[in-house]
């Protein structure tokens, strides 16, 4: 959440929603922090672009997906023939061991990479029937991504990196400008803006990745282990972030995570094992599981 | 505050799939931009690029340094031979025969100077460029990680290779600049101190300033040359591959 500041002293709140009045003066704080909120509400709806809610139900399928390396004689299958079918809208988690091929499927997903065999619909559109020109399209204006290892251009500044798929997809400066602040400020890195990423912690890159990945109002977000090279604390803040736009501005989130916290925030976990669909859990299934592990719960 | 445009720009589609376009922008003042600033944000990796340059380019200034001036001390030498046989003749009759044959061995040496120069120069710049070619494949072989991201983000093979060459123009102009002025310099100190101060004066400014147009040209055409193959090779990976390689 954005600071806010108290009306009366000018104080400046890191951490509304903890404090509701002002530790400088005493002032009621909550009827700005209502104010706030409303803002975000609204700036919130301008984040994912939502074509065609009505049309189709799935966003994602994918029918066979088949995904065999070749390394030297040596075949080694990753993917043996993988069906999902990704709802728009949802937070969907494939977890898996590592090597278990959830990375590939992401890649296969996210059009990095081309099937060996079956294949992967995007609103309907069969992936392996576009050519480079309309794959970068897709990858520009469609899908978002988000990493491991946050992969910001080490030599651009936040507003750079964040504004970087928007000169791809063709934007004027000024909308550009003015598009890559506000989500910074969305993230929280309002006050980061001309950082280099050298700058920033780790959760401030994979803020600013986040914001990146929401750069072109995607349909999709795709994050690939994107808790994994964060501290506890760190990666469920970017969980909350992640399950905070899914839920306020309707984008779909895949995530491939080993990570249990991404549990709490799922729609629906894909189990990934030995290239294969191994089981689906709805989130429904899950809510007493978790209870007797005494996770933190979190509540819509 | 809000930004409705990026909505509104939405692909709209009923019933079948959604719309693809086709992607195709990276301006020219983006790419250069974007280029400029890795060279400058970069300076190390950039210096050693250019110091492939820097040497290559130096030899060949000084060697055609070396060749102006001589040309130049020649023909002020030959001048003041001609005065001198010129004044002989007036004062005791005709004596021919020594000038010419001084002349003909001078044309064979002439000669042979320009081939062995040719030689080093070609050699020079052959190891210049495998020179500059290694680097820049270290230098874009460090990046596989930012190519596959700027491919996630939607750019085109052609917009890698695009920022990769500007860059290498960039190295390269800069590198032969350096290179040039640092053998010219060298060279026309040693020949001041060997031949005496007024040395620069005897030179044929006109033709030097040719061959160190070309030689600024060379330098930044090799450079650019030995760009094109690591660029291509990287913009051609698929991004998946590009961002689990490690170095």
């Amino acid at each position: 959440m954005a600071k806010i500041t108290c009306p009366s002293c000018g104080y400046e709140i890191d951490t509304p929603g903890i404090v509701t009045v002002c530790p400088e003066c005493g002032a009621d704080l909550r009827g700005v922090m209502e104010e706030v909120g409303h803002q975000r509400e609204e700036m919130m709806a301008t984040i994912a672009r939502d074509d065609s809610v009505t049309t189709h139900e799935f966003i994602v399928r994918t029918r066979g997906l088949t995904k065999i390396y070749v390394m030297g004689e040596v075949e080694v299958p990753a993917l043996r023939g993988v069906d999902l079918d990704v709802r728009r809208g949802e937070y969907l988690s494939i977890m898996g061991p590592s090597g278990s091929g959830k990375s590939t499927l992401f890649n296969m997903v996210g059009g990095l990479d081309k099937p060996t065999d079956g294949t992967c619909f995007i609103e309907e559109v069969d992936m392996a029937q576009l050519d480079a020109f309309e794959l970068a399209w897709l990858r520009c204006r469609k899908i978002g991504y988000i990493f491991q290892t946050f992969n910001l251009i080490p030599v651009m500044t936040a507003l750079e990196n964040v504004t970087l798929p928007m000169i791809f997809a063709g934007m004027g400066t000024d909308e550009m400008m003015e598009r890559g602040r506000t989500l910074l400020d969305l993230v929280g890195l309002g006050d980061r803006l001309h950082h280099k990423p050298y700058e920033l912690s780790g959760g401030q890159q994979q803020r600013v990745a986040v914001a990146r990945a929401l750069a072109n109002a995607p349909a999709i977000i795709l994050a690939d282990e994107p808790t994994g090279n964060l501290d506890l604390q760190t990666g469920k803040e970017i969980i909350d972030l992640l399950k905070e736009l899914n839920r306020e501005s309707g984008v779909t989130v895949i995530s491939a995570t080993h990570d249990l916290k991404m549990i709490d925030v799922s729609d629906r976990i894909v189990h990934i094992r030995d290239g294969e669909v191994e089981r689906i859990e709805q989130r429904a299934d899950l809510e007493l599981e978790i209870g007797t592990l005494g996770s933190e719960h979190v509540t819509d | 505050m809000l930004d409705v445009k990026g909505l509104a720009k939405a692909a709209r589609a009923e019933g079948g799939p959604i719309e693809i376009e086709k992607q195709m922008t990276l301006p020219w003042t983006d790419a250069f931009r974007i280029s400029l600033r890795n060279v400058t944000l970069r300076l190390g990796r950039a210096a050693i690029t250019a110091a492939g340059v820097v040497l290559g380019i130096a030899f060949l200034a000084s060697v055609w340094t070396s060749k102006v001036v001589v040309e130049g001390l020649e023909l002020s030498q030959e001048e003041a031979h001609r005065r001198q046989v010129e004044a002989v003749q007036t004062a005791a009759g005709v004596e021919e025969e020594a000038g010419t044959a001084t002349e003909v061995v001078t044309a064979e040496e002439k000669a042979n100077r320009a081939a062995r120069q040719a030689w080093l120069v070609i050699m020079s710049l052959l190891v210049c460029t495998v020179g500059i070619t290694n680097s820049m494949l270290m230098s874009v072989t460090e990046r596989f990680q930012e190519i596959g991201t700027m491919k996630c983000l939607g750019a085109l093979d052609m917009f890698i290779v695009r920022l990769f060459l500007i860059e290498s123009i960039l190295i390269g102009l800069l590198g032969s600049l350096v290179g040039v002025l640092i053998g010219h310099l060298i060279m026309l100190l040693v020949f001041c101190i060997k031949e005496g101060w007024d040395t620069p004066a005897k030179m044929d400014w006109a033709a030097m300033a040719v061959y160190m147009l070309v030689a600024v040209a060379i330098g930044t055409l090799l450079s650019l040359v030995a760009a094109v193959g690591p660029a291509v090779r990287a913009a051609r990976m698929p991004p998946a591959a590009a961002l689990q390689t490690e170095i």
